[in-house]
């Protein structure tokens, strides 16, 4: 009964957007106040249907009603709660579903959370996030329902893969479908706006935020699914170029473009046009992304072939709303005219340069990414494209990015002069290139990456420092300090998010580049070195979990004799799914982790194990929370607190 | 080798994925590597450019599948008989297509995607220039005729 009541909220929630879909968009063309005033409530009552529809298949999946397609397919009585409910969104109908709610619940917060907004621009806004929803809300109803019931019910489901059982990896979708899905409202905003015919600082001020908090969604999503795969896959990578990370990769480039470029518009009245097509870009590559992901066509062109009906529908989705909102940029763009002007040497250059770089490299991505299918399918002419072509391809444009950054943070807006900027930055330069040589003057015989990427990597975090130092004046050391913790919280999120980026890069180029790894049969008992360790194998035996057995092993890791950690590897079965984990051990520590696998028993006795150190490997997720607390700083920015009453008065003035 | 294409070929697909799955054989094995540290590095360099031929994106470096250990052990024997690098990389190329090149050759159409990333980005300084031209990035420096008139009048008095 539940699950009928949340199929049913379902269909009345395509309903209700198909309503919030068309007719505030005719009442604003029409100026018919009453009709603009339904999309309010229409955004309310959707979200709170997709919300309600949503809850009765969590409750499908934590009573393990069997009589449910997905909940067979996806799970199984002895499944941890944790992975009973992250089940919900572990399959491809449930994680559409979350999609909706998602989108849903960011139409309903600008209902809610939008009181200043001119009501024109605001039933706009709503009507196209509507018709997103009437899209995926179709999509999910005609291709992908999660409340198909099956004729006779099993005793129990086929559980969920259990490579997919796990924390980091439970919380990985819901971070990433934020981040894809609120750049939705960017895109809304754009197309709204180009509608309008108008674009001006409040435009971007609005746009600004949801703009970050996606983008804060998608750098943390990112960062947990590296993570997970740094220490579930069993070989320490953390980033493997693969077609579903490209796919959220793509837009996190985009939407750290968009989110600087709407900083110009904000404040500077320029780069409109550019902006609104970023928005929408952005937001194309989020759809892109979901189609990849979804169709399974990258993977394999014929598992595409096979169950064509899914990707086909997103395919349209895709060319509509992109292929529409880039018609409507085409036809309207000429009238965002540019207020603010500047000079060649100036923050909105630096700017341009920054969204040029970013948008590019986004490019590279997505063309390595489809270029198989393309040689395929066009070609016919079986390529492939890895991780060593990303390696040559993208690399460049992110040194490009990191060696002008500094500057063009520190520059002025309108007409800045570069002489000052950098002598300013001479001691950050200076620090940093000394780095560089001392590292690459202890390193012997390796490649220039890891001193190359501490030398970018120290250049961005000292000049982050340097930027926050100089937004403090001229006087004393005192006073300095004194202003420096009443720095508007922009200034603070600006530097933190700089700083996070060095920290990644420097962490990246060091995990590549100085990494030990250690291949070999240890018998038990038996002492072998491993860098500047000892790791000894104590024993290995079998354990039993919930939902599967596992071959545990127990290795003492030492320094010069003493302890430095006892780990515990492992090799799971899961007989339910058939398949086979590893569980590597790690001693987590700050400037290296101990990563430790076992392998197979060998015929000889013995046992196969792989052991690595991996160099400031917590730097690289600790630089990306970093990242994402440097926006979230300056998403609770004065400006925006205050924006929605203050801004009331000045919405009106038109760009022109 | 023949005899493991035949092994492969004939394998319904259903028993090479449980062959796959059953047998959790973890990457590069100890009794494959190399004694001499200087090649076994050479041909774990070369192995993580070559993709598994079955599976999905996946090295021969870090893949499980049966296959992928007959490429890492043919790697190193043909870099044991002397070959170099390229030859060694060659002699899969020659026996399973181009398609195993994680790093694609820049020839003929690849040079679509080497080239596709430094084309879009002569476009965009191309288009940034040419905009930041057209809006006359520092009109602020000169003076509209009326203005000019003015200052004139000013400096003569």
């Amino acid at each position: 009964m539940i699950v009928e009541l949340g199929h049913f909220a379902l269909i009345l929630a395509l309903m209700v957007a198909l309503v919030q879909a068309t007719l505030p968009l005719w009442g604003a063309q029409r100026g018919d106040a009453r009709l603009m005033a339904l999309a309010e409530p229409a955004a309310l009552m959707q979200a709170v249907l997709v919300a309600a529809s949503f809850g009765a298949l969590t409750w499908a999946f934590v009573v393990s009603d069997f009589s449910l397609i997905v909940v067979v397919n996806n799970s199984h009585t002895l499944k941890p709660m944790l992975y009973k409910v992250a089940g919900v969104w572990g399959n491809h109908e449930g994680s559409l579903l979350l999609w909706v709610l998602i989108l849903a619940v960011y139409g309903a917060a600008v209902a809610l959370f939008g009181q200043g907004l001119p009501t024109r621009l605001k039933a706009r806004v709503l009507a196209v996030q509507g018709l997103i929803g009437v899209a995926f809300l179709a999509f999910l109803l005609w291709t992908s329902n999660p409340f198909w019931r099956v004729d006779v019910p099993p005793m129990n489901g086929q559980d969920l893969n259990p490579l997919l059982q796990d924390p980091g990896l439970a919380f990985h979708p819901p971070f990433l479908y934020l981040g894809y899905v609120g750049l939705s409202m960017a895109f809304s905003f754009a197309v709204a706006a180009l509608i309008e015919g108008r674009v001006d600082a409040a435009w971007g001020r609005w746009v600004r935020p949801w703009t970050l908090a996606a983008w804060i969604f998608l750098t943390i999503g990112i960062a947990l699914g590296s993570w997970w795969a740094y220490y579930e896959l069993g070989w320490g990578g953390f980033w493997f170029w693969d077609p579903v990370e490209n796919a959220s990769f793509m837009p996190w480039l985009l939407a750290a473009a968009l989110l600087h470029s709407s900083i110009v518009v904000e404040k500077r009245e320029s780069l409109k046009a550019w902006t609104i097509l970023l928005a929408i870009l952005a937001f194309g590559f989020s759809l892109i992304g979901t189609f990849i992901v979804r169709s399974g066509v990258i993977t394999s062109v014929h598992a595409f072939a096979n169950d064509p009906e899914r990707g086909v529908f997103i395919l349209m989705i895709l060319g509509f709303f992109t292929g529409g909102a880039l018609v409507l940029f085409a036809a309207r763009a000429g009238v965002m005219e540019a207020k603010g002007v500047f000079a060649m040497v100036s923050r909105e250059t630096a700017l341009v340069a920054n969204n040029i770089l970013l948008t590019v490299a986004a490019f590279v991505v997505f063309v390595g990414t489809i270029w198989p299918l393309v040689a395929e399918l066009a070609l016919g002419r079986a390529v492939s494209v890895g991780e060593p072509f990303f390696n040559a391809a993208f690399t460049p444009f992110m040194v490009g990015l990191a060696t002008i950054l500094p500057v063009g943070a520190m520059l002025a807006w309108k007409r800045g002069a570069l002489g000052r900027t950098l002598r300013g930055l001479l001691p950050a330069l200076a620090l940093a290139l000394a780095l560089g040589a001392l590292a690459f003057a202890m390193q012997t015989g390796r490649s220039a990456l890891g001193p190359v990427g501490l030398m970018l990597g120290a250049w961005v975090v000292l000049g982050a420092l340097t930027d926050l130092w100089a937004r403090t004046g001229r006087e004393g050391i005192g006073a300095r300090l004194a202003r420096l913790s009443r720095l508007p919280r922009a200034d603070w999120g600006r530097v933190l998010a700089h700083g996070g980026l060095g920290i990644t890069i420097f962490a990246v180029a060091a995990m590549l580049s100085w990494k030990v790894e250690d291949i070999r049969v240890v018998q038990l008992g038996e002492t072998y070195p491993l860098g500047r360790y000892e790791v000894r194998l104590d024993e290995v035996h079998e354990v039993e979990g919930p939902n599967y057995v596992s071959t545990m092993g127990r290795m003492t890791v030492m320094r010069n004799g003493a302890v430095v950690a006892v780990l515990s590897p492992e090799k799971r079965v899961y007989p339910v799914a058939a398949m086979p984990t590893t569980e590597a051990a790690i001693d987590y520590g700050f400037l290296r982790d101990i990563y430790l696998v076992l392998g197979d028993r060998q015929a000889s006795g013995g046992w196969a194990v792989r052991s690595y150190i991996e160099p400031f490997a917590n730097w690289l997720w600790g630089g990306a929370i970093i990242m994402a607390l440097g926006g979230v700083l300056s998403l609770t920015d004065r400006r925006y607190r205050v924006a929605a009453g203050a801004r009331r008065g000045a919405v009106g003035v038109p760009a022109e | 080798m023949k005899r493991l294409q035949r092994w492969w070929a004939d394998c319904p697909p259903y028993i090479l994925a449980f062959l796959l799955l059953a047998t959790p054989v973890a990457a590069v094995q100890p009794d494959e590597m190399l004694a001499d540290p200087v090649l076994e590095a050479r041909a774990r360099e070369i192995s993580r450019d070559i993709r598994c031929p079955v599976c999905q994106g996946e090295t021969i470096d870090d893949s499980n599948a049966p296959i992928s250990r007959d490429l890492r052990i043919i790697i190193r024997e043909r870099l044991v008989a002397g070959d170099t690098d390229e030859e060694a990389v060659d002699y899969i190329v020659a026996r399973y297509g181009e398609g195993v090149l994680f790093k694609p050759r820049a020839t003929g159409s690849n040079l679509i995607l080497w080239l596709a990333g430094p084309a879009l980005l002569l476009v965009g300084v191309g288009v940034a220039v040419a905009s930041g031209r057209r809006r006359g990035m520092v009109p602020e420096a000169a003076l509209s005729e009326a203005e000019e008139a003015r200052l004139e009048e000013i400096l003569k008095k």
